[in-house]
């Protein structure tokens, strides 16, 4: 018997337009757990990552059914607070988009438009949070420079800053290293391996390899359904379904 | 075969280069005659004069010929122009690219652009029969065409340039950077003032120097509607003469090739050098700051 999930999903269906990209979605992750997204492009993962934080609620044609819950508390009811759910769920996106401001500032960000406005306090939250995202040591000499100026993975680095620095409870990343080079991308996974103490973390990715070297749960997408979840070592050892072991083994997708 | 291929090449190209360099040169000329036809009026009067001279008087005998109020006439309708057209046209552009519906905004611009195609004249007409009588009842003031009246024509005119240009420049905020903001739980308003309007800064720059720029060298309307007094104004409900006007309404009376025809053409110079400076502002400005994209992987 585990213990009771982070966020669930349960029935969730999505459509843009007339097109439904996802189908019956059901899905639990936990706290402390790394969760990886994975599957052919197209087959809905991003989609599904963006309805956990209400991102898709910037398309205007689109409509979700189904329920999902972060902790006991439905986040599509109406009386919700979505600027409140996405401090609680932070979000890293597929390229970095650190805005054009100082590193201090992208960091303090969320912070300001959550109404802080003690110096003390967000000076202290931004060290720690670059610490925590492993950009500190590289920035702490200019922190008043442009973020502009840093290579793509520190950028990316700093926007895992920007999301730790409001304290979220989950995580979403998607594709965080797609943009990256092989270095950048390792260091960003062995952070994804030190941030898993803290936070609930669910990622998307288009790499195996990454999926099995971060998570502890993986689940299978293709076509807008969920084919296979389950923990990732059993997952990549002994899958369940065949289009599970094609997919993770390359002979399609 | 090949060689027929590259010298239809070169020879496009060549067209090409004479037309663009027809119009340089075309300006070039148009400028060399501005500068033959204004610079003989520095041998009657000082350049220090000419620019600070308090005393319009052209055609009096001894002549004055001091453009400063009509310098004072043609800044400060411009200024107080872009008091109203800066907010309203900036204002604009934030809703039509970010808060309109599609459908709406597909309403909305193009009507504010066809603010810009109608003719000047039309405007000023506008402003001489509609706006005059009104602003002289409401204000109790002895004329309507003044400073106020003029600078609220241009304002009109000026706005389709400011929000067009303004727009396209919001518009083009990589939209990474607004998921980002609305992702750490910044609301809609937050977003716009703390990452979009930030990062489209320097088109929006652009945008108001343009539509300044318009603003201080259109001529229609401000001989219509800016009451054409050569003095320096006293309230923003005084008459005055800007730049633009005083060539317009003097130049078919002043004897060819006279001092007073030379002295029109040595302001068309001061304007030119107005809306040149205008422009290179405008330059730096979006070359200083331009927009960076989301990420320089």
């Amino acid at each position: 018997m585990s213990p009771k999930p982070k966020m669930t999903s349960s029935n969730l269906d999505f459509y843009y337009g007339d097109f439904q990209a996802l189908q019956d979605v059901n899905l639990e992750f936990h706290e402390r757990q790394v969760t990886a997204l994975i599957g052919p492009s197209g087959c809905g993962k991003s989609t599904y990552i963006r309805c956990l934080n209400r991102m898709n609620d910037l398309i205007p044609i689109s409509r979700v059914e189904g329920r999902i819950l972060l902790d006991d508390e439905d986040i599509y009811e109406p009386s919700l607070d979505v600027v409140m759910l996405r401090r609680r769920v932070g979000m890293v996106f597929q390229k970095p988009n650190p805005f054009p401001k100082s590193i201090f500032e992208n960091t303090a960000y969320g912070l300001r438009v959550n109404g802080v406005k003690d110096k003390g306090f967000i000076q202290n939250r931004v060290e720690e949070s670059l610490k925590r995202a492993a950009l500190w040591d590289e920035v702490k000499d200019r922190l008043d420079d442009t973020a502009l100026g840093l290579s793509g993975g520190q950028q990316q680095r700093l926007c895992i800053a920007r999301a730790l620095a409001v304290e979220p409870e989950v995580l979403l990343m998607d594709e965080p290293a797609s943009a990256l080079d092989p270095i950048a991308t390792q260091k960003i996974e062995e952070l994804i391996h030190e941030l898993k103490e803290l936070y609930t973390i669910i990622i998307v990715t288009h790499s195996m390899q990454q999926a099995a070297r971060v998570s502890d749960m993986t689940a299978f997408f293709y076509m807008g359904k969920l084919i296979e979840f389950g923990d990732t070592d059993t997952m990549f050892t002994r899958p369940k379904l065949k289009q599970t072991e094609d997919y993770i083994t390359g002979r399609f997708g | 075969m090949r060689n027929k291929r590259q010298s239809a090449e070169k020879l496009m190209q060549r067209i090409f280069f004479s037309i663009a360099g027809a119009s340089i040169a075309i300006l070039f000329l148009i400028m060399v005659f501005l500068f033959m036809e204004g610079l003989p009026i520095f041998g009657v009067v000082s350049v220090g004069d000419f620019l600070f001279g308090h005393y319009w008087y052209p055609t009096s005998d001894p002549p004055d010929f001091g453009i400063f109020p009509l310098i004072i006439a043609s800044v400060s309708v411009t200024a107080l122009s872009s008091v109203f057209a800066i907010p309203l046209g900036v204002m604009t552009a934030i809703y039509l690219a970010e808060l309109a519906s599609k459908r709406v905004a597909e309403i909305v611009k193009p009507t504010v652009e066809l603010l810009a195609a109608l003719p000047s004249v039309v405007i000023g007409f506008f402003g001489m029969v509609v706006v005059a009588p009104f602003l002289q009842d409401v204000f109790d003031i002895p004329t309507g065409l003044n400073l106020f009246n003029s600078a609220l024509m241009l304002a009109f005119m000026s706005i389709p340039t400011i929000c067009s240009l303004s727009e396209d420049a919001i518009y083009s905020v990589s939209p990474g950077l607004k998921e980002g903001s609305l992702a750490l739980g910044a609301t809609r308003w937050e977003t716009i003032l703390r990452v979009i309007l930030p990062a489209s800064i320097s088109g929006i720059s652009t945008a108001v120097i343009l539509g300044m720029s318009r603003a201080i060298g259109e001529t229609m309307v401000v001989l219509m509607v800016a009451g054409g007094a050569g003095m320096i104004p006293e309230s923003i409900f005084s008459p005055v003469r800007p730049l633009p006007a005083s060539i317009a309404a003097e130049m078919a009376e002043a004897p060819f090739r006279g001092d007073h025809y030379y002295a029109l053409f040595a302001i068309g110079i001061v304007l030119f050098v107005f809306t040149l400076l205008f422009n290179l502002v405008a330059d730096f400005i979006a070359h200083k700051y331009r927009q960076v994209g989301e990420a320089s992987l």
